[in-house]
């Protein structure tokens, strides 16, 4: 396949979702690189990097995937706070925690584009690890909590009341 | 002490002492750190941004000089006042905006502010007069360290402190030296220079963050990555950077006093003559003048003035600024009348005669 702009061979085939419908792009690597380049600089002006991020980060991904995977990997969810991958790529902003290990695989080619690393180093926390990922998983039991409330299932509640308060009382 | 206090403090940021300071303005260190147990902000709902500054204010009040800290319930706050906290630099554009329960402990020097319920659940900065990161970072690890005894934060193994956005994760900290490149922008040399900060992955912002313009020739400069690399490391990629730049600006200002000192004593003697003179101004040009004439004062070009007061007529000129220190809401152009009349009071030596100096 030859590339839109000019008679060399095709070798990025972008999907670009951020403008609504799915929109096929077949470029040759010099029309790629202007074309993510340029419609990267475009926002970067008036609005927030998130959103700068979001954009870029739809580019990259769309690099090589057909918008059939692409649309599954956005329905990925989380089962902490239950939002999908494509809330996060559409606002820039992450729905808790728990995000970074649910969409762990989506999310690490973005790290690494970003920061060019995978690992902290430097500062922890004192009191570190132990517990963290408990605490995070309140945020869940206390979703399904309302959840049953508003079920009218209050036996569920109940059960959920008393595994919230233990984590909260630092037990396990 | 009350948020009244603060409209005729001069802001640490301002005080234009510090090593540097004719070209540094502010040194500056933030963390962005969360709540283990709660979803980001843009997932919570009203209650947990509730729970949320109520767990956050009660470590934040708990720090050992607390009784000098102002908090401040930014939901419940005029509009006037968040947007004179803005100019302070001590909230956040998103933060004055936003809804919801959120908030903003200042300390009464203005050296430290911990936003609570912006894009993060807690967002700590100091500021320091002048290129000094080493106490900027002293301070703030030590806040970050008491908060962390009372709290959980979110935090991974392998990285680090987790944000709302994937682009602060690991070390959630922001170094940024705030600099006035007057002469960079007159030689057209700052393009360059920018293009080869981002080269090395740093980020130039203007006065007021993300997306403003760069009012007055100011500019932030800021590590772009926070991962990967130690609190320690991103304050030296920071500070090893600026003795270049500030270089060059010196370059740029010798090069211009000597290829055309007529063109720039003009330049500066004009901007000084306009600023004592007008009888109304906007904002903008104020900022662009005041650039020249602080530029000039810096040079010896203009002997009567003082770089403390110049650096506060930058932020007291702000529309919220003069609406607080005149006491009422004003319109856009009663604004600029009466900020015309405050350059006037501050810089000509004969109106300032009769009224009160001021606050220099």
């Amino acid at each position: 396949m030859k590339c839109q702009h000019c008679d060399k061979p095709a070798t990025f085939h972008i999907t670009e979702l951020t403008s609504g419908k799915p929109q096929e792009l077949h470029l040759c690597e010099d029309h790629a690189r202007e074309y993510l380049t340029q419609s990267n600089a475009e926002p970067a002006s008036a609005t927030s990097m998130a959103s700068v991020l979001a954009h870029q980060m739809a580019q990259q991904m769309a690099v090589g995937q057909t918008a059939e995977e692409l649309a599954q990997l956005d329905q990925t969810a989380c089962p902490v706070c239950g939002i999908t991958f494509y809330d996060f790529r559409s606002q820039g902003r992450l729905g808790c925690p728990y995000d970074y290990i649910a969409f762990q695989s989506q999310l690490e080619p973005l790290i690494l584009n970003v920061h060019g690393e995978l690992e902290h180093v430097g500062k922890t926390p004192s009191r570190s690890g132990k517990g963290t990922e408990e605490r995070t998983q309140l945020i869940r039991l206390r979703r399904e909590m309302a959840e049953a409330v508003r079920a009218e299932e209050y036996e569920r509640a109940k059960e959920l009341r008393d595994k919230i308060r233990n984590i909260e009382a630092g037990g396990s | 002490m009350q948020l009244e206090d603060l409209t005729f403090n001069d802001s640490e940021w301002l005080r234009g002492s510090g090593p540097e300071s004719d070209i540094v303005i502010s040194s500056r260190i933030r963390l962005a750190r969360n709540l283990a147990d709660f979803p980001f902000i843009s997932r919570a709902t009203d209650q947990d941004r509730i729970e949320i500054e109520r767990a956050l204010k009660g470590a934040v009040l708990g720090l050992s000089d607390a009784k000098e800290l102002i908090y401040v319930d930014v939901a419940q706050l005029p509009g006037l006042d968040r947007q004179f906290l803005v100019e302070r630099q001590l909230i956040s554009r998103e933060h004055a905006e936003s809804r919801g329960a959120r908030s903003v402990a200042i300390d009464c020097g203005e050296k430290f502010s911990v936003m609570i319920n912006e894009e993060d659940h807690l967002r700590m900065q100091v500021m320091q007069s002048g290129l000094d990161l080493r106490s900027a970072w002293e301070r703030i690890n030590a806040i970050d360290n008491h908060v962390e005894q009372k709290v959980t934060y979110a935090y991974h193994d392998r990285l680090g402190y987790l944000t709302a956005c994937p682009t602060n994760v690991g070390t959630g900290m922001r170094v940024s030296v705030m600099l006035h490149l007057p002469a960079l922008v007159i030689t057209r040399q700052i393009e360059k220079v920018f293009r080869s900060l981002q080269k090395i992955s740093l980020a130039v912002r203007g006065l007021y963050g993300e997306g403003s313009q760069a009012m007055g020739d100011f500019y932030q400069i800021s590590n772009q990555i926070t991962l990967g690399r130690s609190e320690e490391e991103l304050i030296k990629q920071v500070g090893d950077i600026v003795p270049v730049i500030i270089e060059y600006e010196r370059q740029a200002r010798n090069f211009l006093i000597k290829e055309s000192q007529e063109n720039l004593h003009d330049r500066v003697s004009r901007a000084y003559g306009i600023l004592r003179n007008a009888q109304t101004i906007s904002s903008e040009e104020t900022m662009h003048l005041l650039s020249s004439v602080r530029m000039g004062v810096n040079l010896g070009l203009i002997s009567d003035l003082q770089i403390p007061l110049v650096n506060s007529l930058f932020i007291h000129t702000q529309p919220a600024h003069l609406q607080k220190i005149r006491g009422v809401e004003l319109s856009s152009a009663d604004r600029n009348i009466e900020r015309a009349r405050y350059l006037r009071r501050h810089l000509s030596p004969d109106e300032n005669a009769e009224n009160h100096s001021g606050n220099n």
